[in-house]
C-alpha cells in the first residue's frame, strides 16, 4: 500500500461524529404499512408509472419505467396494493410535492419472479438496459443513472475505475457500515463494472478514519481473480467528492466542463457497487439501501431500509427525542432540510440527521465580507469565493460565470470557514438558478422567434406557390387551347375524310381523356411534394438553416441542466 | 435554511481581537522605550473611533451592536494612534480618527466596503494638513533625561500648560526625520548616522519597537490571520529598493537595514498592508501588492516631500487592488488557463 497520493487544494478538517452511529450493528428496518415511492429519484427523466391504482404489486415489480436514456426505473419495495398515484411530499429542497406511487403493503413481502443475470454472456448494451430497468443509480448522493456511467462510449474502455468509499461528510456512516459488512458483495459489483468498462486499474479510496472498512475491503479483495487496490486516503472534507477522490488517487484533475471519463476515469460509490451486485447476482432491483439515522436520537445507527419508507418511522426506531429542530437528509455540510418527516427514504437518502439546538445551533447573523480569503484558501475547486459572492450579490451573473461559478461543487467549505458567517453556498445556488432561469427564458424566446420566423417564411412561400400555381394553370389552359386549335387545324388533313369521322370521334374522346389525365397529373405534381421539391437552392438553404437552428434549440432544451457531479 | 449547517468557530470579532492582541507587544515596547504617553493617544483614539462608529451606524440605519463588537473600529484607532507622534495634540488624534472612521470607512459603505485603509487615510490627511504637529515625537527614554509621566503626557496632549523646557527635552526628530534633514544639509549618510538617535540597525529605541511589531506580526502569521505573501513581499520591496540605492551610493542613501527597522515598516507590513478589505486577494496579487508598497515606501522616503512613505505607499497600492486582482486570478480546478476564461 505504498501508492503515491496527491493532495487536492483546500478542504477543511471537521469534527467527524462518526462514532455515534457506527458502533451499533446494522439492522433491517421493519416493513412499513405504507410505502411512498417517488418516480423522480434520479437525475434525468422521471420514471413513467406502469401500474394502476388498485393493482396488486409484488416486491421488486417495476412500477415506474425508465423514460429515455438518462433515466431509471422504480420498483415496488414490497408487495401490496397501489392506493394512489399522484403528487406527494418528497425529500426535495423545494418542499414541493412530486409524483409518487403509494403502496399499502400486505405484510407478505412477496417477491416477483427474479433470477440472476449471466452478465458475462449478455451483450453490454442489453446488460446496461437491464440495469436501467432495475433502477440502478448512483447512491453517493447524485443518483445519476448507473447504466449511462457504465457505457465507456466511443473510447470502448475506461482504464481506471475508482470506487469511492470516502464518505467525508460528518455524521454519515452508511458506506462505512456497508464496507464493514458487505465488502464481498461490493467487490462483486465492482467485477460487473470492470466487465462493462474494460478497466485495467481498480482503486478503492477510503478515508483513513475508517480502519475497519479498509481492513474488510482489503480482506475481500484478496479472494478476487483481478487486482483491486484498497487505498487509505487522508480524512479531510471533501476527500469523498468524486473530483477530489480522483485527484487524491491519480493526481489528475477533471477538465472543467468535462466528465472524468474524458480522462479515462470513472467513479462509483460503494453503495452503487453493492446495488449492482444485488441486481446481477440475485436479480434484485434497487429497492433498499443503507441509511444512517443519527444526530439528536437516542440510538444513532444504520438501517437497511426499503425505498419509500417514511423517514419518521426510522427516527422512531432510533429513538425519537424531545426538542428536535427538524431533520436533514445527508450530512451537515451538503444535506438538505426536510419539509416534514413523513417524506419517504429515496435512493439518494444516505443519512437522516436529526437536529437539535445543542448539536446545530442556529447560525449567527451574517456580517459583510471582509475579503479575508479564507474561503479561497479552503475551496477545493480553487475558486475565489469572495469574488463569486460579490458578483452573485450584485447580480453580476455574467462575471460570476467568467469566474467559473459552475465549477463550484457546493461542498460548503467556504461557508464553514467564513468569519462573517455569510451563507456563501446559498448565494452560489441562487446565482446558478438565476442563470439557468435566464437561459431557459432565452431558449424559450429563441424557440418562439424561430417558430415565428418559420411561420412568416411558410406564409410567404405558400403565397408565392399559390401565385405560381395560378400562373401555371393559366399557362396550361393557354397551351391546351393552342393544342386544341392545332389539332382542329390538323384534322382536315387526315387521309380519308370518309374514314375520318368514326375514328375522329374516338380520337377526340381519347385526346380529351389524355388531356384530362395530363391535367390531373400536372395538378398532382404541383400540389403534393411542394414542401421539399422544386425549390430554389437559396430557399432550400434558408429552410435548412432554420431547421438546423430549431434542431439545435431542441437539443439544448433536451440537455439536462444539472451537472452530473457526484456529491461528496 | 440551507446547508452547510455547521460553522467554524471563527468570527470577525475573533480576527480583530487577534490583531489587537498582536499589537500588544508593540504597545508594551512603546511604553517601555518611549514612555507611557502612547497610552493616552490609544485611549483617545479608541473612544473617538467607537463614538464615530456608533454615530455613523445610527445615521446609516445599521444595528450598532454587531458592528461595534466586531472590534474593527478599535483596530483602525490603534493603527492610527501607533502611527502618530506620541505627543500629538488631542485634536489631531480626534480629527485623524474621525476622518478614518467617518469618511474612509462609513462614507465608502462601512465594514468591508472601504477601498482605502481607514487608518492610513486618517494619517495621510493629518500629515498633509498638519505637518508641524505631526513631528511632535517623544524621543526614546534612553536619550531623555527627565521623561514625561503619564499625567504629564496627558497634559501635553490635551494642550495643558507644560513648561516649554520640559517639552523640548523630550521631543526630538525621528531617525527618518534626522536622515532627511541631514541629507538636505548635504551631509553624507555616515555623517548623519553619528548622531545619538541612530544605532546599530535603525534608531535608538525605534529598532526595538520595530522588532516588537515584527513579533506581533509573526504571531498573526502563525495563527493564519494574515498570509505570508504581503509582509514578505513588502519587506522584500523595502530591502531590495533600499539595498539597490545604497549599493550605488552609500553616501546618499540609507542602508537597507535602517529602512527595514523603522517601526512604520513593520507596522505597515504586518498590520496595515495585510488589511484584507483594502488589500489584494489573490496569492500572486498579494505579492505584487506588498512588493509595490515596499518599493513605493522607499521611493517616497527618498524623493518625496515627507520623511516616511509607508502610508502613501499603501494608499497607492490600495488604489491598484482591483487591477491587480483582475490580472492575477489563480488557476481554477480543471482549467488550464489562469483566472477568467478568455473572451469567446
Amino acid at each position: 500500500m505504498s501508492r503515491k497520493l496527491f493532495k487536492f487544494k483546500g478542504g477543511v478538517h471537521l469534527s467527524e461524529h462518526k462514532a455515534e452511529s457506527n458502533a451499533r450493528p446494522l439492522h433491517a428496518a421493519p416493513l412499513p404499512g405504507k410505502l411512498v415511492i417517488p418516480l423522480r429519484q434520479h437525475i434525468g427523466n422521471p420514471a413513467k408509472p406502469v401500474v394502476e391504482v388498485g393493482e396488486r404489486v409484488l416486491k421488486g415489480q417495476m412500477i415506474g419505467a425508465a423514460d429515455g436514456y438518462i433515466s431509471a426505473a422504480v420498483h415496488a419495495s414490497s408487495s401490496g396494493i397501489v392506493t394512489a398515484i399522484g403528487p406527494a411530499a418528497v425529500p426535495h429542497i423545494s418542499g414541493l410535492p412530486d409524483l409518487c406511487i403509494t403502496i399499502e403493503t400486505d405484510g407478505r413481502d412477496e417477491w416477483i419472479a427474479h433470477a440472476p443475470l449471466d452478465y458475462q454472456a449478455m451483450a453490454a448494451a442489453d446488460l446496461r438496459m437491464k440495469l436501467r430497468d432495475m433502477g440502478i443509480a448512483g447512491l453517493g448522493g447524485a443518483v445519476f443513472p448507473s447504466a449511462v456511467k457504465l457505457d465507456p462510449g466511443a473510447a470502448h474502455s475506461c482504464p481506471t475505475l475508482i470506487i469511492n468509499g470516502g464518505e467525508c461528510e460528518p455524521w454519515i456512516t452508511c458506506d462505512d457500515m456497508l464496507m464493514r459488512n458487505r465488502a464481498g458483495e461490493i467487490l462483486q459489483g465492482v467485477a460487473v463494472m470492470r466487465h462493462l468498462l474494460g478497466s485495467t486499474e481498480i482503486l478503492v479510496g477510503i478515508e483513513d478514519n475508517k480502519p475497519e472498512a479498509i481492513a474488510a475491503m482489503q480482506a475481500a479483495a484478496q479472494s478476487l481473480d483481478f487486482a483491486v487496490e484498497v487505498v487509505a486516503v487522508p480524512a479531510i472534507y471533501p476527500a469523498g467528492g468524486a473530483k477530489q477522490m480522483i485527484e487524491t488517487l491519480t493526481g489528475k484533475q477533471v477538465p472543467s466542463g468535462k466528465l472524468s471519463t474524458d480522462i479515462g476515469i470513472q467513479v462509483f460509490n460503494v453503495g452503487t457497487a453493492y446495488a449492482l451486485a444485488c441486481a446481477v447476482h440475485h436479480g434484485e432491483p434497487l429497492i433498499s439501501r443503507l441509511v444512517t439515522v443519527t444526530g439528536h436520537v437516542l440510538r444513532p445507527q444504520n438501517f437497511e431500509v426499503l425505498i419509500g419508507t417514511p423517514m419518521h418511522t426510522l427516527i422512531t426506531l432510533a429513538g425519537e427525542r424531545d426538542d428536535s429542530t427538524g431533520a436533514l437528509m445527508g450530512g451537515p455540510m451538503m444535506g438538505m432540510p426536510m419539509p416534514d418527516l413523513e417524506v419517504p427514504v429515496v435512493k439518494a437518502t444516505n443519512c437522516i440527521l436529526v437536529k437539535s439546538n445543542a448539536l446545530f445551533p442556529p447560525l449567527p447573523k451574517a456580517l459583510p465580507c471582509i475579503r479575508c480569503t479564507r474561503c479561497a484558501d479552503v475551496c477545493p475547486a480553487e475558486l475565489q469565493p469572495q469574488e463569486l459572492f460579490r458578483f452573485a450579490k450584485t447580480g453580476d451573473f455574467g462575471r460570476a460565470q467568467e469566474y467559473h461559478l459552475f465549477d463550484c461543487i457546493e461542498c460548503g467549505c467556504c461557508s464553514y470557514v467564513c468569519p462573517s458567517h455569510i451563507p456563501l453556498v446559498d448565494f452560489y445556488r441562487y446565482a446558478k438558478s438565476e442563470i439557468w432561469a435566464r437561459e431557459k427564458e432565452k431558449r424559450a424566446a429563441d424557440l418562439a422567434r424561430e417558430r415565428h420566423e418559420f411561420r412568416e417564411f411558410r406564409l410567404a412561400r405558400e403565397k408565392k406557390e399559390k401565385a405560381e400555381k395560378l400562373a401555371a394553370k393559366a399557362q396550361a389552359a393557354r397551351t391546351q387551347a393552342g393544342l386544341d386549335q392545332a389539332k382542329r387545324a390538323e384534322l382536315p388533313a387526315a387521309p380519308a375524310p370518309e374514314l375520318a369521322t368514326a375514328p375522329s370521334d374516338a380520337d377526340a374522346k381519347k385526346a380529351l381523356i389524355a388531356a384530362a389525365l395530363a391535367r390531373a397529373q400536372a395538378k398532382k405534381a404541383e400540389v403534393a411534394p411542394k414542401n421539399t421539391d422544386h425549390l430554389l437552392p437559396a430557399t432550400q438553404r434558408e429552410i435548412e438553416e432554420i431547421e438546423a437552428r430549431r434542431a439545435k434549440i431542441h437539443e439544448l432544451a433536451r440537455q439536462p441542466l444539472e451537472s452530473e457531479e457526484k456529491k461528496p | 435554511m440551507p446547508s452547510p449547517f455547521i460553522l467554524d468557530r471563527s468570527s470577525v470579532t475573533q480576527v480583530m481581537a487577534w490583531v489587537l492582541a498582536a499589537l500588544l507587544p508593540g504597545v508594551a515596547a512603546y511604553v517601555w522605550l518611549f514612555g507611557p504617553g502612547i497610552l493616552v493617544t490609544l485611549a483617545l483614539a479608541t473612544v473617538t473611533a467607537l463614538a464615530a462608529e456608533a454615530a455613523m451606524l445610527k445615521a446609516r440605519g445599521y444595528p450598532a451592536k454587531p458592528f461595534l463588537t466586531d472590534l474593527s473600529a478599535i483596530v483602525t484607532a490603534w493603527l492610527l494612534a501607533l502611527s502618530l507622534p506620541a505627543l500629538a495634540p488631542w485634536w489631531l488624534i480626534v480629527t485623524g480618527t474621525l476622518f478614518a472612521i467617518v469618511v474612509a470607512k462609513h462614507l465608502y459603505g462601512g465594514l468591508g466596503q472601504n477601498i482605502f485603509n481607514p487608518a492610513m487615510v486618517g494619517y495621510a490627511v493629518l500629515i498633509v494638513s498638519f505637518p508641524v504637529q505631526m513631528t511632535q515625537w517623544s524621543g526614546p527614554l534612553a536619550l531623555t533625561e527627565t521623561p514625561l509621566t503619564l499625567a504629564q503626557s496627558a497634559t501635553v496632549i490635551f494642550g495643558g500648560d507644560v513648561p516649554k523646557t520640559t517639552l523640548d527635552a523630550v521631543t526630538m526628530a525621528t531617525p527618518l526625520d534626522a536622515l532627511r534633514t541631514g541629507l538636505l544639509q548635504q551631509l553624507t549618510v555616515d555623517e548623519i548616522m553619528t548622531q545619538p538617535i541612530f544605532s546599530q540597525f535603525g534608531g535608538v529605541g525605534f529598532e526595538w519597537l520595530a522588532a516588537a511589531f515584527l513579533l506581533g506580526g509573526l504571531l498573526l502569521w502563525a495563527l493564519r490571520i494574515i498570509s505570508w505573501q504581503v509582509p514578505l513581499a513588502f519587506l522584500a520591496g523595502i530591502w531590495l529598493a533600499a539595498g539597490f540605492l545604497h549599493f550605488f551610493d552609500a553616501g546618499r542613501f540609507g542602508a537597507p537595514w535602517f529602512h527595514l527597522f523603522a517601526p512604520s515598516v513593520m507596522l505597515g507590513a504586518f498590520f496595515i498592508a495585510t488589511d484584507p478589505v483594502s488589500g489584494a486577494t489573490t496569492p500572486r496579487g498579494k505579492l505584487i501588492f506588498g512588493f509595490g508598497a515596499g518599493l513605493l515606501t522607499i521611493i517616497i522616503r527618498t524623493w518625496g516631500g515627507y520623511p516616511d512613505g509607508v502610508a502613501f505607499a499603501i494608499l497607492l497600492m490600495n488604489l491598484s487592488v482591483p487591477l491587480i486582482d483582475q490580472y492575477t486570478q489563480p488557476r481554477v480546478y480543471g482549467t488550464s488557463g489562469r483566472g477568467k476564461e478568455p473572451p469567446a
